[in-house]
């Protein structure tokens, strides 16, 4: 009864979506619109009048000149600096626009490049400071603030009222200064415009990665080739651009210039950059985290004169603001990790049927023998990581290792190896398609093809994104074992969707079923994936009906046979339900049946812990990571099956010493080779009363059985 | 700095100091007023408060902090010691309130930077911001505080007065730098606060208390800021409020950084600050003299600043290998 509320509990429940969610890069932006929802709320209440269309029609103007400034100031953040000329860039555009249009009579369309050109000429002068003769960011704009500032002061003192007297008339600078798009002044729409293509910019050009990546890491961004300083001196010319396109919509909109135009703008444009949530020193941030704090900035300081506060008493409040705005986000930004290591696994329910007998002399199919005890090795101590041996025509032995490489050991005796291609990730699964090109799962990566050139070519690494997915499933995190289908098509496993290779074991704490079954399909290139939930599925193997492959799922202790083809397409059924162990690759054997290795045996311990979540939830809250309980992967055997399902071999090593852990094993000419992902070797078994002239192409050819 | 060879190392003390030197040979050479007697010392006296105030960003940017909150500190602090005292409260009970303010202040400033991680650039801005509306919306009647109460106690002779013919304020900058220099020599918070500076994750490895000296530095800049306010309201009788939201935080800043306390935490030391203060003490003379209009010395100061600067990163190169990563 208990147990059937805690399984109905697991399956309603969806624990794992709260671990998911706290991953998104989104997530960032909680904090700040949670702000901005605050202040709504507390000046909507003081002020009343301030939500409704009139009152923020009010700010619109402004805000579009603010936004303007925010996001130069943002740009240059994300790229690791700060820009404090903004506001002095900001007067001298006004000045500009003004001076030239008012006073000289300039056609506005050349005044406003030219107004343009001065933000950016400036922003250009701190470009190559910061960027190129590496000065201190925050120095070198307040100098240049100061300097800006000072000659727009003395131009001003001298020409203040000429400017603000127009000599001519523009029926574009009328547009600008006057008329509405849409209901929104022009200011407004081009900061929207600005704001859309900045994120297009940010996300999905090479430049805007840049930025992002310099800001990251100055240091590997160089290292990794990007140029640097380039980078950071056209952060410098887009902020100065566009200070001096808000001071050009300011001139339009007041006509004015006087000494406190844009006095302080730097530090409300810093306050709504960081309010937003951009980080101060780079790397982190995005255009929507600019528009959150800029609108927040303008309301807080916007109510606060509204409220008519006694003298200072804005000051106060937006200080407090302020502060207690960077506080949550500085604290949100550090222990989100913290909460995401607590909460991101997230056990449920699993009962287990009853484990065979594995006695030696228990008379089970799978009783303990020391066949393996004297198998030869190859390549003992020069490789690490096997964890698919694979043989081709001429008996050459290929196998990935932890290094990222393909090596292959020559034939006939496999002494000598080579490096047969490197391919940069952990090759898992291998197989030989109909061309002799070697096919491989590589993990993180996807599915590559080498031909007997050694080129690999990348065949696929991402499939459709499932709808309710929270976590984007689309990529391929842990594609693990392959098989080719008669007609070409390509089936895989990728064992979990939510750890990668370096955590797989971590899956096992979950026992939900993270992974799934993907089809590529070489005709037309398409990926698609044929069964999800599956808890981790492992070894993938074809039948010899050309039809259907049978599948391993390593924490739910079955394997199970697909239909893809024919009659029965689509139908799924169970071949083996409860093996003693946890299955890993399955490959087929020259009499008709098919190899399995058993990575791990199950423990009556780990069995009754998958059936107690909670006890396991509370393990990784609590408990150090070294000291979880894992399911044993010390210990495991060989096994063969028919296609009934019947367990007809065993082979197991008693000592554990040659080949504690083994995850594949391959038949060939008579021999049977062992691999393991943990393991420093490749294990050679000579079968007895097998045909020495079997190969499992000519198996898959339909020569042999 | 650049470690010391037998060949003269081009740091960017001595090419100030040589700037200073020949500024000194030139107005001396063109302006007659300049090489008397009353000009040095009105000189001195001029930028003794930026210099004290100097001293106290000093402590905060050797530990890779910075203050800019410290203005603010300066003028609410001491503007609430002159209203105290117009209302009648005793004047040294006002100074030990005051003194209270400001080294809260500086607490505050020392808690966001050390325990709540808020950057100090960010943290002490605001915390300027929250400081001069704190005080002048709740303590304050106006902007401008006039010295009233105790215009005739020693309070006053404070910023005043003279001993032996030099004028208190410049004793009292020797004094402060005097103070602070053997603290960051001798004692082991001062050179905690330039390990911290140099390298804090370092330093917090090998032990040093790093949270409790931040507060410490901070409270000891807002200390410092205070004498110079006091120094500053009673040499002209009065404090105005509004210079906390001016551009005088840059111009400390200035004087710090151009004698060659580098921002990066961990460098200079307080002859550096005064290396910097007498630099711009006699280059805003020699312009007053000259009747250079304001705006423009403040072109003139940044431009300095600039080449100072640019001259130290061509000395002193950093690159991608070697910048620190969030320096900004």
């Amino acid at each position: 009864m208990r147990e059937t509320l805690t399984r109905l509990r697991y399956r309603l429940v969806p624990d794992h979506v709260l671990g998911e969610i706290l991953a998104k890069n989104w997530i960032d932006n909680a904090i700040p619109f949670v702000i901005l929802v605050l202040t709504l709320a507390v000046f909507g209440v003081l002020i009343p009048g301030l939500l409704t269309l009139g009152g923020l029609s009010g700010l619109a103007p402004q805000f579009g000149e603010l936004l303007l400034v925010v996001l130069g100031m943002t740009i240059v953040m994300l790229g690791g600096g700060i820009d404090l000329s903004v506001g002095s860039v900001f007067a001298l555009a006004n000045f500009v626009t003004l001076a030239l249009f008012n006073m000289l009579g300039w056609p506005i369309l050349l005044v406003i490049p030219i107004a343009l050109a001065c933000g950016a000429a400036v922003g250009l002068v701190n470009g190559i400071l910061v960027g190129y003769l590496r000065l201190r960011a925050f120095l070198t704009t307040l100098v240049t603030l100061i300097i800006v500032r000072s000659v727009v002061d003395m131009l001003i003192l001298a020409y203040a009222v000429k400017v603000a007297r127009p000599v001519t008339r523009s029926a574009i600078w009328d547009f600008i200064s006057f008329k509405h798009v849409l209901g929104l002044p022009v200011s407004l729409v081009a900061a929207l415009v600005v704001a859309i293509a900045g994120h297009v910019f940010l996300t999905r050009l090479r430049p805007g990665w840049h930025i992002l990546a310099v800001g990251g890491s100055r240091r590997s961004a160089y290292n990794a080739g990007l140029p640097v300083r380039r980078t950071i001196a056209m952060t410098y010319v887009v902020s100065g651009t566009l200070a001096a396109a808000a001071g050009i919509f300011y001139a339009s909109r007041l006509n004015a210039a006087g000494s406190d135009t844009g006095f302080g703008m730097e530090v409300l444009a810093l306050t709504a950059a960081v309010v937003g949530g951009n980080s101060l020193g780079g790397g982190r941030g995005s255009v929507f985290k600019a528009l959150l704090g800029s609108i927040i900035v303008l309301i807080v300081s916007n109510s606060l004169i509204r409220l008519s506060l006694p003298t200072g008493g804005s000051s106060l409040v937006l200080g407090l603001v302020l502060l207690a705005a960077v506080a949550i986000d500085v604290k949100w930004l550090k222990n989100r990790g913290k909460v995401l290591s607590r909460v991101y696994v997230s056990p449920t329910y699993m009962k287990l049927g009853a484990s065979p007998a594995t006695g030696e002399h228990s008379g089970s199919p799978y009783a303990l023998n020391d066949r393996l005890r004297d198998v030869e090795l190859i390549g003992l101590g020069e490789i690490e990581g096997p964890e698919d041996p694979i043989l081709d025509a001429e008996g050459n032995l290929y196998s990935g290792t932890r290094q990222c490489d393909i090596i292959r050991f020559l034939a006939p005796d496999h002494k000598r190896k080579e490096v047969f291609v490197h391919i940069g990730g952990h090759p898992l699964g291998m197989a030989f398609d109909r061309n002799g090109n070697l096919v491989t799962c590589v993990a993180g990566m996807g599915v590559y093809s080498i031909g007997p050139d050694r080129k690999a070519t990348k065949l696929s690494d991402q499939t459709n994104r499932s709808w309710f997915s929270v976590i984007d499933d689309s990529r391929m995190r842990l594609a693990d074992d392959l098989d080719i289908a008669p007609d070409g098509r390509i089936f895989f496993s990728e064992a979990t969707i939510r750890f990668d290779m370096s955590e797989w074991m971590v899956d096992a704490l979950e026992a939900r079923g993270n992974g799934r079954i993907i089809c590529f399909d070489p005709r037309t290139s398409s990926t698609r994936t044929v069964i999800s939930n599956l808890r981790f599925p492992n070894g993938i193997c074809m039948a010899r009906d050309g039809q259907s492959f049978f599948f391993a799922e390593t924490w739910g202790c079955s394997i199970s046979r697909y239909w893809f083809d024919g009659p029965k397409r689509g139908r799924r059924e169970v071949v083996i339900p409860d093996l003693p162990g946890y299955p890993d690759n399955i490959n087929r054997a020259s009499d008709g049946g098919y190899w399995l290795a058993l990575v791990g045996m199950r423990t009556p311990a780990f069995d009754m812990a998958l059936r107690k979540p909670a006890f396991r939830k509370r393990m990784v809250e609590r408990v150090a990571p070294d000291a979880w309980l894992f399911p044993n992967m010390n210990y495991g055997c060989v096994v063969k099956f028919d296609e009934a399902g019947r367990i007809t071999d065993c082979l197991w090593d008693r000592r554990g010493t040659n080949h504690p852990m083994i995850t594949s094993m391959r038949e060939d000419r008579g021999w049977l080779y062992l691999g393991g992902v943990s393991n420093n070797r490749i294990g050679r078994y000579r079968i007895p009363g097998a045909d020495p002239e079997w190969t499992a192409a000519a198996s898959y050819r339909g020569d042999k059985p | 700095m650049k470690p010391s060879s037998t060949a003269f190392a081009f740091t960017q003390e001595r090419i100030v100091i040589a700037i200073t030197l020949a500024l000194l040979v030139v107005f001396s050479l063109t302006l007659n007023s300049f090489l008397t007697a009353g000009n040095i010392l009105a000189l001195i006296q001029n930028v003794s408060i930026l210099g004290i105030l100097g001293v106290a960003m000093a402590l905060a940017i050797i530990g890779r902090g910075i203050d800019l909150s410290i203005v603010a500190t300066m003028a609410v602090s001491v503007a609430w010691v002159l209203q105290l005292s117009n209302n009648g409260v005793p004047i040294d009970l006002a100074i030990l309130m005051g003194l209270g303010l400001a080294l809260a202040i500086g607490l505050v400033n020392g808690f966001l930077v050390a325990y709540v991680e808020i950057p100090a650039i960010f943290a002490t801005l605001a915390m300027g911001t929250v400081a001069y509306g704190f005080v002048r919306s709740l303590l304050l009647d106006d902007n401008l505080i006039y010295l009233k109460g105790a215009s005739d106690t020693w309070f006053k002779w404070i910023g005043s007065g003279q001993v032996l013919g030099v004028p208190n304020a410049v004793l009292l900058f020797g004094l402060v730098a005097l103070v602070a220099h053997a603290m960051l020599r001798v004692t082991v918070p001062g050179r905690f606060l330039y390990a911290m500076g140099d390298n804090p994750v370092a330093a917090r490895s090998t032990g040093v208390p790093i949270r409790p000296l931040i507060l410490l530095q901070y409270v000891t800049a807002a200390a410092i800021a205070f004498i110079a306010g006091v120094i500053a309201a009673t040499s002209v009788d009065s404090v105005e409020t509004r210079v906390a939201r001016s551009n005088l935080v840059y111009d400390i800043i200035l004087v710090v950084v151009i004698g060659g306390v580098g921002l990066s935490g961990g460098k200079g030391s307080i002859r550096n600050v005064i290396v910097g203060t007498l630099m711009i003490g006699v280059l805003v003379n020699g312009m007053t003299i000259m009747n250079v209009p304001y705006t423009l010395q403040n072109i003139i100061k940044s431009l300095i600043l600039l080449a100072a600067i640019v001259v130290d990163s061509i000395v002193n190169p950093r690159d991608e290998q070697t910048s620190q990563q969030g320096d900004i």
